[in-house]
């Protein structure tokens, strides 16, 4: 029987491609209500720590060092208040074989990928995921398709999702390359029902229980090098999966470290405009998808994500995206370490945060990625010029993303400013109600509260207020 | 002529405007999705005509014929002065002794 491939069509096959394509059925974790056990689902479908390790470790995957940046402390030490600016860390994920943290993920969806048999991987990306799945593909003998968000309707793409195809390219995969919109799902489960591959999603059990190890090794590093675990960890947060599985491993070190969130802040830009698409510097990281996968997981490409970010997040801050740009250099100019942009998100809102904490205290950003031609502070900011945003220096408190990059006019202007977890929690707590139209039942008021990271008070109290 | 083996870039319509999903903004629903991919070129053809690639999977596509091949242009971008401003900036406040 020959299927119909339109959009609708395709769409209304979404739950019979992914059970096919991930190997996990869902419904076993499902309550029939709001709540989902969780734990079991990483623990019945993801992989022990220990072999989480073996398996990572055996593809060269991390173990990656953690870097003291003392120029980069003293001069937020020199911005901040008498006796404050904690020393700023960071775990240098740009020497994972692909470039990133996210070989981590990768490692662990591609391993299992093989040992349930399939010959293939697909994956839905535009950032360093799609080479960490395609490295990791070329290590296991098994092929691999990137679908990756690419150009807008004139074809112009940004520089940086052009480097990150081409890395791609250059470690085995197809780039199956797509104009902006969220139809690339469309795209994305074709493939997967032509080619019978693996879904290798961002969001699966294993990917996420991969970054574990991530976790594991700054609280492990920290505890050997200098005696004790740092005292606030700070993660880029996109989709999520960064800071999830950081704190689920730091969790399983016993470490008792402060989760912090950072994006940088896309505000006022829609992510499926095709006018707007070029008008942003950043193609992750930032709030576009920060902000929506925080307060609502489950609007990825499986059916329950993995990655439950405000279940672990103390705070989250934005950092704007001038500042992001000041910092890279600075990383390159004063420890000698040309990384990112994108992954130097948190370490931007580290320098602001460095600053409210005491000197014998640490903080540590959780990754740092690879840099290259087109994803590079110089391309991307002279992409940006050409597109018509205004880049000078001044007060990045007042940029305006898609119009303006403010570059801070003196790094004390670097600030790391809170979103109201709340009201975000409150957010999530009513999409959960209107989404499943169901009184809430004791268990999921209890989930709830484990959801958002508050208590059973507070979500009777929210759930009042609807 | 482009002989059938070579290494080519394709273009395709994978919905029209009409058929987009209902969630994308009014900017973006004007517009078609278009997609790009890469393979071996499976018969003679020119510039503009509609061809079948195999891609590196093995995969067979089908497009328009745009490109024979490919190569990546881009580069570290044009100079932007207010790098050098930076670096200038904060080596005075960490080594040049301002508090």
């Amino acid at each position: 029987m020959i299927k119909a491939n339109d959009y609708n069509s395709v769409m209304s096959r979404k739950a019979e491609i992914m059970l096919k394509s991930v190997g996990i059925d869902y419904s076993k974790f499902e309550s029939g209500s709001i709540a989902f056990d969780y734990e079991k689902m990483m623990r019945e479908t993801g992989y022990s720590l220990e072999e989480m390790q073996k398996i990572q470790y055996s593809v060269g995957v991390g173990n990656t060092p953690v870097l003291e940046l003392k120029n980069l402390t003293a001069l937020a030490r020199k911005c901040a208040p008498e006796g404050k600016g904690a020393r700023i860390f960071m775990k240098d994920e740009a020497s994972n074989p692909s470039g990133s943290f996210k070989a981590r993920r990768a490692a662990n969806s591609v391993y299992h990928a093989k040992r349930l048999g399939f010959k293939g991987v697909v994956t839905a990306t535009s950032g360093n995921y799609g080479a960490a799945v395609a490295s990791q593909a070329a290590i296991n003998g098994l092929q691999c398709i990137v679908v990756q968000e690419c150009y807008d309707s004139k074809g112009v793409g940004q520089p940086e999702i052009i480097e990150k195809a081409r890395k791609c390219e250059a470690l085995g995969a197809e780039v199956v390359q797509l104009s902006v919109g969220p139809e690339l799902f469309y795209k994305f489960l074709l493939l997967l029902e032509e080619t019978g591959y693996f879904n290798a999603s961002l969001y699966t059990p294993f990917g996420i229980a991969g970054v574990e190890t991530l976790g594991y090794e700054i609280s492990m590093q920290f505890r050997e090098k200098y005696g004790k675990d740092p005292d606030a960890v700070v993660c880029t947060n996109a989709g999520g999966g960064n800071l999830t599985g950081t704190a689920r491993g730091l969790a399983k070190a016993g470490a008792n470290t402060r989760l912090i969130a950072a994006s940088v802040n896309l505000s006022g830009l829609h992510m499926a405009s095709d006018g707007q698409f070029n008008k942003k510097s950043f193609t992750t990281g930032h709030t576009g998808f920060g902000m929506p996968f925080a307060s609502w997981p489950d609007r990825s490409d499986v059916p329950r994500s993995a990655a439950r970010p405000l279940r672990y997040m103390e705070r989250y801050v934005t950092i704007a995206q001038g500042e992001v740009f000041y910092i890279t250099e600075v990383l390159a100019r004063l420890e000698g370490l040309e990384k990112g942009p994108a992954g130097n998100t948190a370490l931007a809102a580290a320098f602001a945060l460095a600053q409210e904490m005491d000197q014998e205290q640490t903080i540590i950003v959780s990754e740092t990625e690879y840099t290259g031609a087109g994803k590079h502070i110089q391309p991307q900011l002279s992409f940006a010029r050409d597109n018509g945003i205004e880049i000078f220096f001044g007060d990045p408190a007042e940029e305006v993303p898609g119009k303006n990059i403010i570059l801070p006019s003196h790094p004390s202007l670097i600030k790391a400013r809170d979103v109201d977890l709340v009201h975000m929690r409150r957010s999530l707590i009513k999409t959960a109600v209107n989404t499943y139209q169901v009184k809430p039942t004791e268990a999921d008021i209890e989930f709830l509260a484990e959801e958002t990271n508050s208590s059973v008070e507070f979500v009777i109290e929210t759930l009042k207020s609807i | 002529m482009i002989k059938k083996g070579e290494w080519v870039r394709i273009h395709k319509i994978i919905l029209e405007p009409a058929e987009r999903a209902p969630q994308v903004p009014e900017d973006t629903k004007k517009v078609p999705l278009e997609m790009w991919d890469k393979g071996f070129l499976q018969a003679n053809a020119n510039i503009g005509d509609d061809v079948t690639i195999e891609t590196v999977t093995g995969r067979q596509e089908s497009g328009t014929l745009i490109e024979v091949n490919p190569y990546y242009e881009h580069d570290y971008g044009k100079f932007v002065p207010e790098l050098l401003a930076i670096d200038k900036q904060v080596m005075e406040i960490v080594f040049g002794g301002e508090k």
